[in-house]
């Protein structure tokens, strides 16, 4: 048991960070999904702009732990506006179904994806972590690269503080309230259109902040949005619509068949994120925390 | 705050069904009206109309000085009308106090502490999630969530459907402890002794529209005329 913890220990902590990134893109959908019952699948694209905002301020300057810090910074700017533009965009449709809502955003997602890659290219884009992070650690005797450290740390904080919002502050109460009954909470006096406007632009902004977090292990490139869409969904639907903690679980889940899974038994690296999610679907339809309450 | 309530000519319905006829009433300040009917006359969407989750199609609702139909629900929420739902809508995954505490607007007359004292069966509870709860805690629940928004206007929507006897009681103790407060009420209700032993005015519905209005004493005067409004056999 321990020599196989020892001899896959970097896998299972490349899969924790890759998790924590699948995290970052997954809450925002879990959200926007439970309160405001939208399925948005131009969340990859959200993700994706992070990383190239993540290679433009890159290119354009060294990549010391201030600049990386502001392409962050520029990334959660843009990807609010970007989500209050979407949620504007997909209130018209708000009682036209699910299919009507994924068609509009797929086209948007569309949209983007060939405007991403008429200014940056086709050919995958490298960005390199910044300056005090970019060495490498010792993890129980092997050679580990910090920043994928820092990716966790910064993860673990973030689920955290999302958690700590949602279960603990007042306007957590009200997100809560709002997927359980949007229109009693209309009745206490709260405008749930500017509610829903602020989720879909914080969902938004988690993306794009992911999407700059993991450039340095990801990189950017045509297709990555498609990627992550998939793998967030995935993780949404074993995680448990609208939970934090369940998307957190979810995306740890999905971090370790991506890679310890696909390190373990590459021959059915295709079937294993998808295996899994059938298993948990088998086993527990509302999620692994789900409470079913939104189905 | 408290305020008059005048409804003229409200029509709604659910797509080409027309529920509501044409209903006039009122309710004065600091006035507990009665609303009775069978079943299906329209009392319900009548609640659902004047706090706005269904749009009127024609007709007036006053608030005060103030026009509220066709208003958005959370503006009309602002403009002093607050709901008891039926079957109460007390938000699940939120503890009791969470309940609460989202309905506080800054209240000073409505605060968490008071509710607890008027009822301390919440303030034993506040840490218990909504789906947790009684009905009948429930629906205290329900009542204290919308007296915390310091309404002018309360609508009660059965408030003792589903509870036992003796938690009706207590229901109808919270009720009549109100009364100092100045707060109008239009109160839905199917127990005839619920209604009549907190309401200053009965009004019954039929097929969308008002057919009685009186006070409470002189509806209870002329039995007969009661059970046949009432279709009571």
């Amino acid at each position: 048991m321990f020599g196989f913890f020892s001899s896959n220990l970097i896998t299972v902590v490349d899969g924790i960070a890759f998790g924590v990134l699948l995290f970052t893109i997954a809450l925002g959908l879990s959200l926007v999904f439970g309160v405001m019952d939208v399925l948005s699948l131009a969340h990859g694209s959200l993700y994706l702009i992070g990383s190239y905002i993540a290679v433009s301020v890159s290119t354009a300057f060294t990549p010391t732990l201030g600049f990386f810090v502001l392409a962050l910074v520029l990334a959660v700017a843009l990807g609010s506006l970007a989500g209050a533009g979407l949620s504007f965009l997909t209130r018209p449709l708000a009682s036209r179904g699910h299919l009507d809502q994924a068609l509009l955003t797929l086209g948007v997602a569309f949209v983007v994806g060939d405007l991403l890659a008429q200014q940056y290219g086709r050919e995958v884009r490298t960005v390199a972590p910044p300056s005090p992070f970019d060495g490498s650690v010792s993890v129980f005797g092997s050679t580990y690269p910090t920043y994928r450290l820092v990716i966790i740390a910064v993860g673990l904080a973030l689920a955290i503080a999302a958690y700590l919002v949602i279960e603990r502050t007042k306007m957590g109460a009200l997100v809560q309230a709002t997927v359980a009954d949007a229109q009693m909470v209309r009745a206490l006096g709260v405008n749930t259109g500017r509610l829903m406007t602020g989720v879909f632009a914080v969902g938004a902004a988690l993306a794009a902040f992911g999407g700059v977090l993991g450039a340095p292990i990801l990189n950017a490139a045509p297709g990555l949005d498609n990627r992550v869409l998939i793998l967030g969904l995935v993780v949404v639907v074993i995680g448990g619509l609208g939970s934090v903690a369940g998307a957190f679980v979810g995306a740890l889940v999905i971090g370790q068949v991506q890679t310890l899974g696909v390190s373990l038994a590459p021959s059915y690296a295709a079937f294993l994120t998808f295996g899994a999610m059938a298993l948990v679907l088998l086993l527990r339809p509302a999620g692994i925390l789900g409470k079913g309450r939104l189905a | 705050m408290s305020a008059d309530l005048v409804v003229t000519n409200l029509r709604a319905g659910y797509g080409v069904s027309t529920v509501l006829d044409g209903v006039n009433l009122t309710v004065g300040a600091g006035e507990v009206v009665g609303l009775l009917g069978r079943n299906g006359v329209g009392k319900t969407t009548l609640m659902s109309t004047l706090m706005g989750w269904l749009s009127p199609s024609a007709g007036s609702v006053r608030l005060g000085d103030r026009e509220i139909a066709g208003l958005p629900t959370h503006q009309i929420a602002r403009a002093g009308v607050a709901i008891v739902p039926q079957g109460r809508r007390v938000f699940a995954p939120l503890t009791v106090e969470n309940n609460l505490r989202i309905a506080h607007k800054g209240s000073q007359r409505w605060t968490i502490e008071r509710i607890f004292e008027i009822m301390p069966r919440l303030a034993e509870r506040r840490r218990n999630r909504g789906d947790q709860l009684s009905g009948g805690e429930q629906q205290m629940l329900a009542i204290a969530r919308a007296l915390l928004l310091d309404p002018a206007l309360l609508l009660l929507d059965e408030p003792s459907d589903g509870l036992a006897p003796s938690v009706v009681t207590q229901v109808m103790e919270i009720l009549a402890s109100l009364r100092g407060e100045g707060l109008s009420v239009l109160l839905v209700e199917q127990d005839l002794h619920v209604a009549f032993s907190v309401a200053d005015r009965i009004l019954v519905m039929q097929k969308g529209r008002i057919v009685h209005d009186s006070t409470t004493e002189e509806f209870r005067s002329d039995g007969e005329r009661g059970r046949r409004l009432l279709g009571i056999a």
